[in-house]
């Protein structure tokens, strides 16, 4: 690293590169994991439907990003690539989100450290147990702080707020719907009306404690659509009830 | 282990073999012969498409010399939800073929986001079929035979290889391994278009007796042990293996015929 001769202090280069990274990432918008009683759901404001923040990773293992676009689905790439050759070389039950996620934390904070510039970027792997007692969640930030979180995550700019709300609605053991509708009134925070999150706005994605050997699987804007626009009202307590079916057809 | 992460510009994309190799994990073609006698084999595998889409069936015997080494392995295999792979030739090789594909397949998918088409699929197994042509030229060649029903058309489409990797489709049938010299003709005389399920079955049932009876690496049904050759389908519900009841039962309808009819050698 180059610098024009004058002395900074290292704890001045790290800030300076924290705060650069902080505010990269509070530009974006949000997303929230959390664990219901069939598996893990992620959700995340995303008016894309092709360039997705949320993805497969492996059988049972799945990534979320939020920040900089090509910064974390290059790190997303190279997680499909850790866990197909680890399968390949090992087998599959050999593949865990743990360690994974350890790789991911070594190589960012490599770059936070030794890089330039640091990645914009804040990352979920998440894993789905045989039982909600085996779900992993692993939150990693720009420095490659690795934290093992519990019941919900969120990642990305309003992250504090969102978590509150979340803190209020959610429950152990929630049927899907229940979920859904927390993570969305989580993510719609203070807005009303036309400037609630519709169907079209959301990525939602699962990983469901199936028998099936790959648990991920995207749920459709149609899906989506009864869950999210009907008007769940949000509750400190009780989540109310689902009255639509959720779509039991496997992914293609 | 360490995250593989690639610059841009040299990075292996949706390539699943070329990144094993990257990565180092990729074994040297070792140099001079060795005799095949230690190389455990496997024979008679068949396709043919039908009204619904596609079958594939093989024998259960792999054999190594004159012994045989396996009485119950599984030479077709599920590429992914809507094609599936069988091998002749080497068993060691044709079943890390076999798995190298169905991973080659997934990581596509995962990477880019989508599916590989049937053309796409067809054409990487060539590929892996040529990177194995190091072990051809020492003997150990592997023919496999790819199948799938193709969601674009809407019917069963079949390729068959040579050890070269050379592509070829038939709309048809095909057999492929040392029992197909019997296989391939009875399937031949048998086959009609738009044949239904229960037909082809039955055909393929005949071809691999006949190619048991015909080849001593061929595995015929064994009564005995309950073990019979393995048939499945692949159709817009995609890869189904045909359960091993209503195999036997149609091996046990055939033996009882040609029982009936005094079949002689």
């Amino acid at each position: 690293m180059s610098m024009s001769g004058f002395y900074v202090a290292p704890e001045q280069l790290m800030k300076d590169k924290a705060d650069y990274a902080r505010k990269g990432i509070a530009r974006g918008r949000s997303l929230v994991a959390l664990q219901y009683t069939d598996g893990i759901l992620l959700a995340a404001e995303n008016p894309s439907r092709t360039l997705h923040k949320i993805s497969e990773i492996y059988d049972r293992i799945a990534f979320a990003g939020v920040g900089k676009f090509n910064e974390f689905d290059q790190l997303r790439q190279a997680g499909v690539r850790h866990a197909d050759v680890k399968g390949y070389t090992y087998s599959r039950e050999d593949v865990d989100a743990r360690s994974l996620a350890n790789a991911y934390a070594q190589t960012i904070g490599q770059v936070f450290t030794h890089e330039m510039k640091p990645l914009e970027i804040e990352i979920l792997v998440a894993e789905v147990g045989l039982t909600i007692a085996g779900d992993q969640l692993y939150h990693i930030l720009y420095d490659g702080t690795v934290m093992d979180e519990q019941g919900f995550s969120v990642l990305g700019g309003e992250a504090e707020a969102i978590a509150e709300r979340l803190e209020e609605s959610y429950e152990a053991d929630m049927s899907f719907a229940a979920a859904l509708a927390a993570a969305v009134n989580a993510l719609n925070g203070d807005a009303e009306g036309d400037d609630r999150l519709i169907a079209e706005e959301l990525e939602v994605a699962v990983l469901e404690r199936t028998t099936g050997r790959r648990t991920f699987r995207r749920i459709s804007h149609a899906e989506l659509q009864p869950l999210v626009e009907s008007p769940e009202e949000p509750e400190a307590e009780a989540p109310a009830e689902p009255t639509a079916k959720k779509d039991d057809k496997p992914e293609a | 282990m360490n995250l593989p992460i690639f610059p841009p510009e040299d990075s292996p994309g949706s390539n699943f073999p070329e990144l094993l190799e990257r990565l180092g994990h990729t074994l040297p073609v070792p140099e001079g012969g060795m005799s095949q006698e230690f190389d455990t084999h496997a024979t008679t595998i068949v396709a043919a498409t039908y009204a619904d889409g596609v079958l594939m069936a093989s024998d259960r015997r792999a054999t190594r010399g004159h012994s045989i080494s396996d009485r119950t392995i599984e030479k077709v295999h599920p590429a992914d939800k809507y094609s599936g792979i069988s091998i002749s030739g080497s068993a060691a090789f044709g079943m890390e073929m076999i798995r190298t594909f169905q991973l080659t397949l997934e990581h596509y998918e995962k990477i880019e986001g989508k599916h590989l088409s049937m053309e796409g699929k067809a054409n990487q197994l060539s590929g892996l079929i040529r990177s194995n042509l190091g072990m051809a030229m020492q003997g150990f060649a592997v023919a496999p035979i790819f199948a799938g029903f193709d969601l674009n058309r809407g019917v069963g489409r079949i390729f068959a290889y040579d050890v070269l990797g050379g592509r070829s489709e038939k709309d048809d049938f095909h057999a492929d391994g040392s029992g197909s010299i019997t296989a391939g003709p009875v399937i031949k005389v048998g086959w009609k278009p738009g044949m239904s399920k229960e037909e082809v079955i039955e055909l393929a049932v005949s071809g691999l007796y006949e190619a048991a009876d015909d080849d001593a690496a061929t595995g015929g049904p064994d009564v005995v042990r309950g073990i019979y050759p393995m048939v499945a389908t692949i159709t817009a519900d995609g890869y189904h293996r045909v359960p091993d009841d209503e195999v036997a039962e149609r091996f046990n309808a055939l033996i009882a015929r040609k029982t009936e009819q005094g079949h002689r050698p």
